[in-house]
């Protein structure tokens, strides 16, 4: 399967990436051979299979209702760039959710 | 107008009193007075190595919220990433709830001022964990994560509301229920509630929907009311004008009073869903649904049905009481003053209720009023015992309102006990039918209609304060009188 330079420059915008035209000629390129790689699954036969809904054999694990203490103001922004106030400080995204 | 109706369906989140957060030990506090990032634990900044662990008490909740609203639990449910990219989620992802949520297929009915009663029925309600808190200043965003990860129960109704009177009626009776249950304190300036309505129209002779849009940022039950006439009188003129209309997510501009674009959405969105893979599924027994059933409180239905039985009360006026729970509260304590539960209930709904109304005061606060239920109760027992007639009530409320004093001062202060002195009502109808002696001639000559302006000078006489019955009985008889 070839991935069209018009899918490649979507995938690109929901990973915001800004690419060039050559780097979409590259990418797309790139991208389908891994794509192809991944399309070996398509031949296990998997009609016998239950769908899973979880890999873990697990269910139910819950905790507690129990709130401990919090991280020190400081701590929570000691790797931050950027930060004001206690507060990370980033640059404004707009018009999104 | 009347070739359109309009198509509402409403997604309400609603953060869930747990005291911590939805999968880490961090504790839930009030987002608007804690200092900034002084609730955060390494999940909720999202940092690596991180793993997120389900609160049992979130998920009891949420649950008895569910039942509540009539849904039914299904044996699993399942926790999935939505990946989306913004600040206010530090992992880039949310965890939420997908194709299995924890609550599906409910209703509720709500009550409407023509006396009819309509079902909204509920898709869904599914738990996920609330997202921080932006501030933007000056083209830059301050980020606090004391939000992000706080439980937070989405509902989600159909399309079943067609009027803004629905929808208010709708998120009032939810709140009301979040409330009543203890889960939410219904604070919506404190965005611990929050509403967004999805809003089409549809022409009698469509067949399909059209589009829709999406409208946020309502800050009040109010505002939601408001937004929804706006924006469905805005989409029937850009239909009718051939304008039509575009997919968008819309604000509500609380200034302006109206709706306005905050963007279109071109694309579908892609949050690329998929079973979260940190979390086992939960599987819910009967018994553990049972368990939960056990622990629902008095319901506002309930409420409203023992309101009518006990009071006497309409359904309507009863379902407006019982709306709000610090209403239903105000209520009881008033009545239980000693005065008639009609006199009170009929006072609250309009007068108070229009004094809320004029100053802007949401009815959960009606207790942080100058009028304290007491004083209230006061004023209906004064309006029972006929000592003050009903528009002296209301001036006297008015008062109340400014000043917080009691009824009975008021009434002293101001003279305004009502006139039931025989003899002076007398009185005044002998000079005011003197004083009117063409009117008086007229009326005895067959023209009826002329009681009430002999009436009204009279009532004016006794400045607004005589009995109206009596005032009535003794005009009739000194008319009767002159007949001879």
């Amino acid at each position: 399967m070839e991935l069209s330079h018009e899918e490649v420059r979507r995938i690109a915008e929901l990973a915001k990436l800004d690419l060039t035209d050559d780097e979409v000629a590259l990418y797309a390129g790139q991208l389908s051979s891994v794509l192809q790689y991944f399309q070996r699954l398509q031949e296990v036969d998997t009609s016998h299979v239950e769908p899973t809904a979880s890999v873990l054999p697990l269910s139910n694990v819950f905790r507690e209702d129990i709130a401990e203490t919090p991280l020190d103001p400081d701590e929570v922004i000691r790797n931050a760039p950027d930060a004001v106030d206690h507060q990370f400080r980033v640059s404004a995204v707009l018009g999104d959710e | 107008m009347s070739d359109w109706k309009a198509i509402i369906g409403l997604e309400v989140h609603a953060e869930l009193m747990t005291r911590s957060k939805m999968f880490s030990s961090a504790p839930v506090v009030d987002s608007v007075e804690a200092a900034p990032n002084t609730a955060v634990d390494p999940l909720s900044l999202g940092l690596p190595g991180t793993l997120p662990v389900i609160n049992k008490q979130a998920l009891d909740d949420a649950m008895m919220v569910g039942l509540a609203l009539n849904c039914e639990i299904p044996p699993v449910n399942q926790f999935a990433r939505k990946s989306y990219f913004y600040p206010d989620l530090p992992k880039g992802y949310q965890i939420s709830q997908y194709d299995r949520p924890l609550c599906v297929n409910g209703y509720i009915d709500v009550d409407l001022s023509d006396g009819t009663s309509k079902r909204i029925r509920i898709r869904r309600a599914h738990l996920e964990e609330d997202t921080g808190k932006l501030v933007h200043i000056d083209g830059e965003s301050l980020v606090d994560y004391n939000r992000a990860g706080v439980p937070l129960l989405e509902i989600v109704t159909e399309p079943d509301i067609n009027t803004a009177e629905e929808a208010e009626a709708y998120a009032r009776k939810l709140r009301a229920i979040l409330q009543y249950l203890g889960v939410n304190s219904g604070d919506m300036s404190k965005g611990v509630l929050r509403l967004e309505a999805n809003v089409s129209v549809m022409h009698r002779d469509d067949t399909g929907y059209r589009t829709r849009t999406e409208v946020k940022n309502l800050n009040s039950i109010r505002s939601l009311y408001r937004a929804i006439e706006y924006e469905v009188a805005r989409q029937i003129a850009a239909w009718e004008s051939g304008e039509g209309v575009r997919q968008a997510t819309m604000g509500w501009d609380e200034q302006r009073q109206r709706t306005v674009v905050q963007r279109y959405k071109e694309d579908a969105d892609e949050y690329r869903y998929f079973p979260e893979p940190d979390l086992p599924v939960v599987e819910v027994s009967r018994e553990w649904v049972e368990r939960v059933r056990a622990r629902l409180p008095e319901l506002p239905d309930a409420k409203r049905d023992r309101f009518m039985s006990e009071f006497g009360l309409s359904r309507y006026d009863a379902s407006q009481l019982v709306a709000e729970q610090a209403v239903a509260h105000y209520f009881e304590a008033a009545v239980a003053t000693g005065a008639s539960a009609k006199t009170v209930a009929n006072l609250l709904l309009t007068s108070l209720f229009s004094l809320l109304n004029r100053d802007g005061v949401e009815r959960e606060n009606i207790a942080s009023t100058k009028v304290t239920d007491r004083q209230f109760g006061q004023l209906a027992k004064l309006l029972d015992d006929g000592v003050i007639n009903r528009p002296t009530a209301l001036t006297v409320l008015g008062e109340m309102w400014e000043t917080g004093q009691d009824a009975e001062a008021i009434v002293k202060a101001k003279g305004l006990a009502q006139i039931s002195d025989t003899a002076a009502i007398e009185a005044a109808v002998a000079s005011a039918l003197a004083e009117n002696d063409a009117l008086v001639q007229r009326y005895l000559a067959g023209e009826e209609k002329l009681f009430g302006p002999l009436m009204g000078s009279v009532m004016k006489a006794l400045k607004g304060q005589g009995n109206p019955q009596l005032v009535r009985d003794i005009i009739t008889r000194q008319l009767e009188a002159k007949r001879g």
